[in-house]
């Protein structure tokens, strides 16, 4: 009997091809609807323009933060179906607060969500009640206690900075300043891996791989602030969404804590047996979605302006389609941090595109359920072929 | 009551890299009993799953011979229509359903489509009482004991009118009082003209009930002859005759201290509170030493491990010592803090996550040592898995290759690897070389005695005889949770081993 080592046609790995399909999709969505608002007034349509793109990011800014606690939540093998009523009692408790200063009530908001997870997390990993029914349990009982604490009124934004952390833009003389600093840390960070691999007796990667490294991030970095500047500099939410992307990024793929997660959701009992604490690693993942609902709670309040009883309902929705459709498995292990904001960039594509090109309410319903269920599907076909 | 029933002719099975069954006869008479016995891997069950479908027609080579004509079962509920009924070890009652409802799953007799519980009931009363059991048709199955249960799929199988039926180890989870009911039914049956292959490693019951054994070895038949020629010495000799050819290569170990030792342990089954798995096992391994655990499936030794390693769900009790201190290890983690590696069986289940890439499935359970405690370096990995990668001789295009897509031996070598990263001191291997292809199999016995020699201590647990013999400086042998044989290698003989294994002979240990 001989042995057949299986060999791949295309020496590219699975996962980066899922990312470049799932950009692809977003180009061709985002090329769409540039040619569908084509008139008389934008003679290159109008989606792409600055203003209508800043637009479409601000209204990601809540969904994307959201996503990338939920992305640790799903990769663990769990979920959370309670993130927008956290959201909904974080902003209320935060504007409810507001008389003791802003610093103040933004802690609390963060503090609210954290300890939501803290509790949520040890329910599921320390009592073994399953994350769905923990979480669609705290779906109901926060959205309770918002109706309580704000007395079912809606409560205005005062403070400016509160508001303003919703609302503003960066200045653009900071907006370069920060590509500046970005793109100094990117060729730092290359350079510095170089001489790491060369330490470990690693093949070097060729110098044109280090260029193209360093050169896309770098365009693409000067693209968006370019862009962002022209409509008024970078929306403060989006430059959150930004810092909690690259935060939980580096968490999912450079720390022990991220491999964990991924371990614990591709293989309970391998991990467990590879001396991982389980349930430690589960009420953290618990804890940072608690902790990111508490931020996305801040800028979507800032944002509307005011915290209304049902302020956050169906975020959860959201947030999860944003994870699957950026390739993120239900069943935990597989997912990138990437890929969900990808997934909400596509789904705020879809909502502000439709809503250019007066598509009724309706439609767009149906578009959105349909491109959840078409990703889900193209995913599951591509990986029966290998 | 004679005349051949069912003939399998030359039955040929190979799965990737290995041949499972080679050219295997085996026929059974009209109402008898004929017993299938063999090692663990002998092919036992790989013939059986031929036999019931499991493994459909073109998938084998030969022929299936029943009432004199050709046979080709497609699936298994062609099988069932042939009157075939198998009762695996894993029993298959859905628990929540009643004794009746399971008896007639997919079967119930309806009206207008429409179940007609007064006749589900009644017919389920009329079997129960044919077999002289005292069984409630109405109640749950999870309220009965792991016996009732074997005897309700003994009675679904005969309300399908079968003819062969086929049991696979039924014994394994059942009392002595339950057995001798079991035996009583098995012996009505016969009266009623029923055949029965019957497996089993107990070699005291298959002499009780069969007529005729025959002995399987390495995927071939070593022949077929009536119980009252044969007697358990020469049965053994059957399972294990063949000489431990050259694939073991000598290797002089030098021992050095007892780095580990275990004293007293007592492990209790998870689900079944009470019953002992392990019952108070004591062993220890020197620096340098390879020392086999033997006992077949159900003899407690993975479970030992497990308690071990603190990886046992149910109670246990267990003192460990590392060097003469004693040491708590109360979770794989403080395991691998103290220096012990596990190899565990079972490697899709308990090993791999293999959706993972090779890299990081090696660098798991050594992650903090290689990398940092929290922030991973992923150079300082990748230059550490390409190394055990080259040095275990991993056949992959890289260490990016996906784990689930490699053969069997290259991911038992991914395991090794991942417990090699720990830096161990004491290694335990559970069944190492379990479903892979010859060259790999070799290329771990080389690993193992690389490692003894480098100075480890490797606790090796096997099925397979003569790799615990072949590599093994010293011998333990487990049956029913207890200490039944301890032996030198150069006493180790199989006849020796196996008559302690099987329960038959009993050395103080």
């Amino acid at each position: 009997m001989t042995e057949v080592t299986p060999r791949r046609r295309f020496n590219i790995r699975t996962s980066a091809l899922r990312a470049y399909t799932m950009l692809a999709a977003l180009i061709v969505i985002w090329l769409f609807f540039q040619w569908a608002t084509i008139d008389e007034y934008h003679r290159y349509g109008l989606f792409l323009g600055a203003v209508n793109f800043s637009k479409l990011l601000q209204q990601m800014a809540v969904t994307g933060v959201l996503a990338v606690g939920m992305l640790m939540v799903i990769v663990s093998g769990n979920i959370d179906l309670s993130v927008g009523a956290i959201v909904g009692l974080a902003g209320g408790i935060a504007a409810l607060t507001q008389g003791r200063g802003i610093v103040f009530c933004l802690v609390s908001a963060i503090v609210v969500g954290l300890t939501i997870g803290l509790i949520q997390g040890a329910l599921t990993a320390y009592i073994n009640i399953p994350a769905f029914i923990v979480t669609l349990g705290g779906l109901q009982a926060w959205r309770g206690l918002i109706l309580k604490w704000t007395e079912g009124k809606t409560i205005p934004v005062e403070l400016p900075v509160f508001r303003s952390l919703g609302r503003d833009f960066l200045d653009p003389r900071l907006g370069i300043a920060l590509a500046v600093v970005a793109i100094g840390l990117i060729i730092w960070s290359n350079l510095r891996r170089k001489r790491a691999r060369h330490r470990h007796g690693l093949s070097a990667l060729s110098a044109g791989a280090l260029a193209v490294r360093i050169a896309v991030p770098s365009v693409v970095i000067v693209a968006f602030i370019f862009l962002m500047n022209k409509a008024g500099g970078v929306p403060i939410p989006v430059i959150f969404l930004l810092a909690v992307a690259l935060v939980g990024a580096f968490l999912t793929a450079n720390t022990t804590f991220g491999r964990y997660l991924y371990a614990i959701g591709g293989n309970p009992d391998a991990a467990r047996l590879s001396g991982i604490n389980l349930k430690r690693y589960v009420l953290a993942a618990f804890c940072v979605m608690g902790a990111l609902a508490g931020v996305a709670s801040i800028l979507h309040t800032g944002r509307v302006g005011s915290a209304s009883p049902d302020a956050g309902t169906l975020m959860e929705l959201d947030a999860i389609a944003s994870c699957v459709i950026g390739g993120t498995s239900l069943m935990g292990g597989r997912g990138t941090v990437f890929g969900a904001v990808l997934g909400a960039l596509i789904l705020a594509s879809l909502d502000n595109g439709m809503s250019l090109l007066n598509v009724e309410n309706w439609a767009q319903y149906v578009v959105k359920g349909g491109v959840l269920v078409a990703a889900v599907g193209f995913d599951m076909f591509g990986r029966r072929k290998t | 009551m004679s005349g051949i029933l069912l003939e399998m002719k030359h039955i040929t099975k190979s799965f990737p890299g290995v041949k499972a069954l080679d050219g295997v006869s085996f026929d059974l008479n009209q109402g008898e009993i004929h017993a299938l016995v063999g090692e663990n891997g002998a092919g036992k069950s790989t013939l059986i799953k031929i036999l019931a479908g499991v493994y459909p027609h073109p998938e084998y080579g030969g022929q299936i011979v029943l009432d004199g004509s050709e046979r080709q079962f497609a699936n298994v509920r062609e099988s069932e229509h042939a009157g075939i009924a198998v009762i695996f070890q894993e029993l298959s009652l859905v628990k929540e359903l009643s004794v009746a409802e399971n008896i007639f799953l997919g079967r119930e007799p309806r009206r207008f489509g429409i179940i007609n519980w007064n006749a589900l009931y009644s017919r389920a009363q009329k079997l129960l009482d044919d077999l002289h059991l005292t069984i409630d048709p109405l109640s749950p199955v999870q309220n009965l004991g792991i016996g009732q249960q074997q005897l309700v799929e003994i009675a679904k199988a005969l309300s399908q009118e079968a003819r062969i039926l086929v049991l696979d180890e039924p014994t394994a989870a059942l009392t002595e009082a339950e057995v001798e009911t079991l035996f009583e039914i098995l012996g009505k049956l016969r009266e009623r003209g029923v055949a029965m292959i019957y497996i089993s490693h107990k070699l005291d019951e298959v002499f009780r009930v069969s007529s005729r054994i025959t002995v399987l070895r390495d995927g071939r038949s070593v022949g077929t002859e009536q119980t009252s020629e044969l007697d358990e010495a020469r049965v053994i000799a059957k399972m294990v005759g063949r000489e431990v050819d050259q694939i073991f290569p000598e290797a002089k170990h030098t021992l050095g201290d007892r780095i580990f030792e275990a004293r007293s342990i007592t492990v209790e089954d998870p689900t079944v509170p009470g019953k002992l798995l392990v019952d108070s096992v004591g062993f220890f391994a020197r620096k340098g030493e390879v020392l086999g655990i033997a006992g077949l499936m159900g003899s407690g030794r993975s479970e030992l491990l497990m308690a071990i390693f603190g990886a046992h769900p149910g109670r246990k009790t267990a003192e460990i010592l590392i060097d003469g201190t004693q040491v708590q290890i109360g979770t794989p983690y403080d395991a691998i803090r103290h220096g012990i590696g596990f190899v565990t069986e079972d490697r899709k289940r308990y090993g791999l996550i293999l959706d993972q890439t090779i890299l990081k499935n090696m660098t798991l359970a050594g992650l903090r040592r290689l990398s940092g405690r929290f922030f991973t370096d992923e150079d300082a990995e990748a230059a550490a898995g390409q190394r055990a990668a080259r040095e275990l001789r991993i056949k992959a295009p890289s260490v990016y290759t996906e784990a689930g897509t490699l053969s069997g031996g290259n991911q038992q070598k991914v395991v090794l690897a991942k417990w090699l990263l720990t830096n161990p001191r004491v290694l335990f291997l559970d069944e190492p070389t379990r479903g892979i292809d010859v060259g790999a199999k070799q290329e771990i016995y080389n690993e193992i005695n690389r490692l003894a020699a480098a100075g480890l201590a490797i606790v090796l647990v096997s099925s397979e005889l003569p790799e615990v013999l072949g590599l093994s400086d010293r011998v333990i042998v487990l049956h029913e949770g207890r200490v039944t044989g301890e032996f030198k290698r150069e006493d180790a003989t199989p006849e020796a081993v196996m008559s302690c294994a099987t329960g038959r002979r009993r050395l103080a240990a």
